[in-house]
């Protein structure tokens, strides 16, 4: 039954792309809501079939007669993709609700809304058949579906030259990643005889073996997630799709990567070694620094978001990392809350991106800005994106009682638990890695008040954001299920948790009778002695205090009277005087100056009578990430210059061609004899 | 753990100790003021000054900058919400109260990056230079503090095999002598960092108002009558939060951790003491550092976080050996 | 190993080795050469008293010589002339722009990860008391390398050098209880002749090129300028 669920959400998305092939005939309006219609039926099946066996943890299994003649397709819904397909189902619907208002700008546009709305559904459907897949050659297939498709939807704006360039790079690098995801399953079918997930599961590999399919397979979905120093298509691509597409490509496509990660580390290997996770926790932390750092810096709404996207997984897998390294010194209860550290944040960063993806889609529709220097005092002109917005912010800062938080208050605590090793380095390095992700979490706070701050806070810095209206009431929707949900997921954690557990029973055999144990009110990651939480208690005491607060204070009040802000008594205050994003960020980018590339010119124009008096500044500042100069124009120019090496083969002339093919065929028949 | 009380009497004590620690909150402050005073020979101020500065506050008329928003007005409310729900999970008096089960060491400085959070989104709002400068250097400041606190943090949950405050008293409490390095070092981090955060010298400066040196006052520049009255008594109790914290987990004695009449009296003088000893120190640090540059902060943090590390390194290395 | 069973002088031991390794760091981190110079003072006072406590811990009388060795050497004796040298070469309140000091630090405790994982494989052969004070030798040894590396001022890598040699005498100390007695006479003589030779060196230096930068010295490759 859930399976038929999960199948009616695969084939409501492909009737959605379907339908959206009529876009842009006449009664294009009726198709644009069909569109989002079906893509939202698909959504409601998705999260419920996925949480179904999620819940129930149910295990089913069936072959499809398509595919190969010899490899049916072999689909599986189990807790794991259950958990992936609820995340997807739920983002889903958040989109279905916004979409309808947010398209109808690009209507008669350009760009015809048929492709897009044919892609978004082919999207879906190949998110939602990875999820299902239970043989190579299939998880193979969904995965392309998924990254051609993803392709179309990020150059959907394709007259603009950084786009298309954008797109090239994002489908060069899914590529790339794609081919080592296809070595590590040829290894994994090397050793179980065939393409079935059942066998890779069955297969005993060597150790040797082992370790190689688990780097390639690091490598393949390292790429896919946006991990550091493979991140670069990352802040390239997300930000140039219509954002509801961002929203679904940083919220739940990255996150069908980690899934790919999981099922074949814990799942298909299955015998985890520390040293795997070792690695894994190292590129995580660095992923989630360098991610937070380079957030910091942008000042394009959207390219920031992407950014922080690769921090944010960064702290997913520093999550996997630590429960690898337990999992692999026989500590399986660790190993667990480490899981479900990275499982809480996996679901946690799909809700709070979605909804601040959707958030800067609201901000673009209005002002048809992307650029935080042309915006501000957005809250006056747009209250309930404002406050939506806000919502998303604090969740991402990991500010408690909301939901971010809770993921990292159990990274930490997994990291804690060092002084079981049994190896005394391992004890050492596992602390910093958690200071360092404390570093990456005021870090983001850092970058979120830059952002709420300039975007929706002080004055409008431009005549557009200052004439902003409020964005329909279907786009408030979508992004205020999202907000609900990281409230939500904020203050029932142990709740989640107990539905999140039925991951780590299916991959380990096992959880902690911990986590929960002490009902929904306290959080205990080991025991209660060790370490609790109880968010429902904090939400509470904020609450009182707030309104005690309130009510004591405010009841004999007289009226607040509005004046002038304090200016030096130089005349009145502009919006130029606020300020700027790049302001903001200035002390922190000469703390870590040598982590970005940094280009800074100041041009001071003196004017002509006294000519210490200065009549205008002028400021230039380019920041880049040095994993472009330093990793890709090197790898760039290596395989241009053995192109160009082969290149020298193809003179044009026919005979040399046809002596080309009598050589081969000569030493062909030399071999063979 | 011993004695465990009766959850009603428990419940009531938590309150009762979370009412005395933000009362007690101001008076600290006028007691480092006095202290201070006198150590720099100026007429010192009374000791409940600061009460009285906050009575005239909150009997003000608010004065709000045209821009405020509504998140403006709240943020006084969510910032001092927040530093009461951290006082009450501090044990002062009494160890074991089911409070402090609420959260641990890692959601306590989960409260104070949210009041600093919405302190900083509050000095954007109104759209003056001086708001986002104070807003800048403060996050930028935090963001370096955070790591060295939690790595201090780290190294005493590592000791104690908890992050739970009340567990890691009685651990400290009933360990007896034992000279740590580790301990020494997570002290002398937790120190710096708590006269990072709560913008005392030589990192701010808590009495100038001169534009370009200040930094938590320039956020709260806008701020006026209740509104400001909050502000200040929460970072009042911010500070009283860090005082009580290094003299609780370093020199536990004397706290109660049995609920008798006996046990809390002397529970209340123990605390008293190790507060007003404390803040002398703080007093004596003051008067003889100098107000540090922005930009040489950093180095000050980080060395606080090295601090912090080598507590760590040292606790891993020498204290539980290979 | 339970640090609350061992007695209160073993546990001084640990403390005062913590110590150590502190003063070390605390090197790495100054600019200005007087306090490079105190700092190295409390390096030989606490690696004196190092050493009488592990005479004390393990009973090895003839330790309480060297502690008293060193001490005289290292704490007074070293500290002394360098403050004298640094007086007359008048460049007591030199302050040495150091390229990304956070950065220095970290590396530092990278270093002392190193050792202790580099430390890891002897301590388990060890059966002495003082078994886990050998990482932290190390690292101070490392620790001596990365301040000569990291400075320019050849006063600066002078005490880096000293203090290696702190590291090397350490790590004897808690890896064996001491070399023989007449080996660390002969060593502590030529630490003394190899300071005699520096001061004189450094006047040399600045005779020639007129600074105590040792990138200067770059002048004097074939290669010129």
């Amino acid at each position: 039954m859930a399976l038929n669920i999960a199948y009616l959400a695969v084939i409501a998305a492909l009737a959605s792309a379907a339908v959206a092939l009529g876009a842009d005939f006449r009664r294009s309006g009726l198709a644009r809501i069909a569109m989002f219609l079906l893509l939202g039926v698909s959504g409601v099946a998705a999260t419920v079939a996925g949480g179904w066996a999620l819940l129930e943890n149910l295990k089913l299994t069936e072959q499809l007669a398509l595919g190969l003649p010899w490899l049916h397709w072999h689909l599986r819904l189990d807790a794991l993709s259950g958990f992936f397909f609820a995340v997807v189902g739920l983002l889903l619907v958040a989109v279905s609700l916004y979409g309808p208002a947010y398209v109808r700008e690009l209507e008669g546009g350009k760009q015809p809304l048929a492709v897009l709305g044919l892609f978004t559904g082919l999207f879906a459907a190949g998110m939602l058949l990875v999820l299902l897949a239970d043989d190579a050659f299939a998880f193979m297939v969904a995965w392309e579906l998924m990254s051609v498709s993803s392709y179309f939807l990020v150059t959907h704006q394709h007259q603009n030259a950084p786009n298309r360039r954008a797109g090239f790079l994002y489908l060069l690098m899914a590529h790339v990643g794609a081919l080592a995801i296809l070595l590590g399953f040829g290894v994994l079918a090397g050793h179980g005889g065939n393409f079935t997930f059942d066998a890779m599961r069955a297969a005993d590999l060597p150790p040797l073996w082992a370790s190689i399919a688990f780097a390639l397979a690091f490598f393949g979905f390292g790429m896919k997630a946006g991990l550091v120093p493979v991140h670069a298509w990352l802040p390239e691509a997300h930000p140039v799709a219509p954002s509801h597409i961002s929203a679904l490509m940083s919220g739940v496509m990255l996150k069908v990567a980690i899934y790919g990660f999981i099922r074949v580390s814990y799942d298909l290997i299955g015998d985890i070694q520390w040293q795997w996770g070792l690695a894994v926790l190292i590129v995580g932390t660095l992923s989630a620094l360098l991610g937070v750092l380079y957030t910091l810096m942008q000042n394009d709404l959207k390219r920031l978001l992407a950014y922080s996207s690769v921090e944010n997984i960064g702290i997913v897998f520093m999550g996997l990392g630590l429960s690898m390294i337990f999992l692999g010194t026989d500590h399986p209860v660790l190993g667990v809350i480490g899981l479900i550290a990275a499982l809480y944040h996996v679901l946690n960063h799909a809700v709070f991106k979605g909804l601040l993806f959707l958030g800067a889609g609201a901000v673009q529709y209005r002002t048809h800005e992307r650029d935080l220097e042309r915006m501000g005092g957005l809250i006056h002109r747009m209250p309930a994106t404002a406050a939506l917005f806000l919502i998303g912010c604090v969740s991402i800062a990991a500010l408690p009682p909301f939901n971010g938080f809770v993921s990292e208050w159990l990274t930490f605590q997994t990291a804690l638990q060092t002084p079981k090793l049994e190896s005394g380095v391992l004890r050492a390095i596992l602390p910093i890695a958690a200071a360092l992700l404390a570093l990456t979490g005021a870090l983001a706070a850092a970058a979120f008040v830059k952002v709420y701050g300039v975007a929706f806070l002080g004055k409008a810095r431009e005549r557009r954001a200052g004439h902003a209206r409020e964005v329909p009431a279907g786009m408030l929707a979508g992004m205020g299920l999202l907000a609900v949900l990281c409230l939500v997921l904020g203050i029932l954690p142990t709740t989640v948790i107990g539905v999140l557990e039925n991951v780590p029973r299916l991959l380990l055999g096992q959880v902690p009778p911990s986590l929960t144990a002490h009902g929904w009110l306290w959080l205990t990651p080991v025991s209660a002695e060790v370490a609790s939480y109880s968010a429902p208690l904090v939400l509470a005491a904020i609450a009182i205090t707030f309104f005690v607060g309130r009510v004591l204070l405010r009841r004999k009040a007289n009226p607040v009277r509005r004046g002038a802000p304090w200016d030096c008594g130089f005349g009145p205050l502009n919006a130029r005087m606020q300020y700027t994003a790049a302001a903001f960020a200035q002390p922190i980018r000469r703390v870590f100056g040598p982590v970005w590339k940094v280009q800074e010119q100041v041009e001071v124009t003196h004017a002509e009578a006294p000519v210490t008096l200065v009549s205008g500044i002028r400021h230039q500042l380019h920041i880049s990430d040095w994993s472009w100069f330093k990793l890709y124009e090197p790898i760039g120019r290596l395989v241009l210059a053995g192109a160009r090496r082969i290149g020298r083969l193809h003179s044009g002339s026919i005979r040399t061609y046809l002596m080309y093919s009598f050589a081969t065929l000569l030493l062909l028949l030399w071999i063979v004899t | 753990m011993s004695a465990v009380p009766e959850p009603a009497v428990a419940w009531l004590l938590a309150a009762v100790q979370t009412l005395l620690f933000i009362a007690a909150a101001p008076l600290l402050a006028g007691w480092v003021k006095r202290v201070k005073c006198h150590m720099q020979n100026r007429a010192a101020p009374a000791l409940i000054q600061p009460y009285r500065d906050l009575a005239k506050l909150f009997g003000k008329d608010v004065v709000m900058a045209e821009n405020a928003s509504w998140l403006f007005r709240a943020t006084p409310y969510v910032v001092f919400g927040a530093f009461v729900l951290a006082a009450a999970v501090v044990p002062l008096v009494a160890a074991h109260l089911p409070t402090a089960a609420i959260a641990d060491m890692i959601v306590l400085v989960g409260f104070f990056a949210l009041a600093r959070f919405f302190l900083a989104l509050a000095a954007m709002d109104i759209g003056t230079a001086f708001g986002g400068m104070g807003a800048s250097r403060e996050m930028t400041i935090a963001s370096l503090a955070e790591p060295a606190m939690l790595m201090a943090v780290f190294t005493l949950a590592m000791i104690a095999a908890t992050t739970n405050l009340s567990v890691v008293i009685e651990h400290n409490l009933h360990a007896g002598l034992v000279l740590r390095p580790s301990l020494l070092f997570a002290l002398l981090a937790l120190a710096m960092v708590a006269v990072a955060e709560t913008g005392r010298i030589p990192v701010d400066n808590p009495a100038t108002h001169l534009e370009l040196t200040m930094i938590h006052e320039a956020m709260i520049l806008e701020y006026s009558a209740r509104h400001l009255a909050l502000i200040e008594w929460a970072s009042q109790i911010k500070l009283m939060i860090y005082a009580a914290l290094i003299a609780n987990i370093f020199w536990p004695w004397g706290i109660a951790e049995e609920f008798t009449v006996a046990a809390l009296a002397l529970g209340t003088v123990a605390i008293s003491a190790k507060l007003a000893l404390l803040a002398i120190v703080l007093v004596v640090w003051e008067t003889v550092m100098a107000k540090m540059r922005l930009f040489r902060v950093p180095q000050f943090l980080g060395f606080a976080f090295l601090l912090a590390l080598l507590g760590m390194l040292t606790h891993v290395i020498l204290e539980t050996g290979a | 190993m339970n640090l609350a069973q061992l007695t209160l002088y073993h546990q001084a031991l640990l403390f005062a080795a913590a110590l150590v390794l502190f003063t070390s760091f605390i090197m790495l981190a100054t600019a200005r050469i007087q306090p490079l110079i105190y700092a190295f003072a409390w390096q030989g006072t606490l690696l004196a008293v190092v050493t009488a406590l592990v005479a004390l811990v393990s009973d090895h009388p003839h330790l309480y010589i060297s502690a008293l060795l060193t001490f005289g050497l290292k704490a007074l004796l070293i500290p002394w002339m360098l403050h004298r040298l640094a007086l007359r070469l008048n460049i007591m309140h030199e302050i040495e722009q150091i390229a990304h000091p956070s950065i220095m630090l970290m590396a530092g405790a990278v270093l002392v990860i190193f050792s202790y994982y580099v430390a890891t494989p002897i301590v388990h052969l060890s059966t002495l008391v003082t078994r886990n004070t050998i990482a932290v030798s190390m690292a101070v040894v490392l620790l001596g390398m990365l301040l000569m590396v990291s400075r320019r001022k050849a006063v600066a890598q002078v005490i880096g050098f000293m203090s290696i040699e702190n590291g090397l005498f350490f790590a004897a100390v808690v890896a064996t209880y001491g070399m023989p007695m007449i080996v660390e006479i002969g060593i502590a003589f030529d630490v003394l002749v190899a300071m005699v030779l520096f001061g004189v060196f450094f006047f040399q230096i600045r005779a020639s090129i007129d600074s105590l930068d040792v990138d200067r010295l770059n002048r004097l490759s074939e290669k010129g300028e």
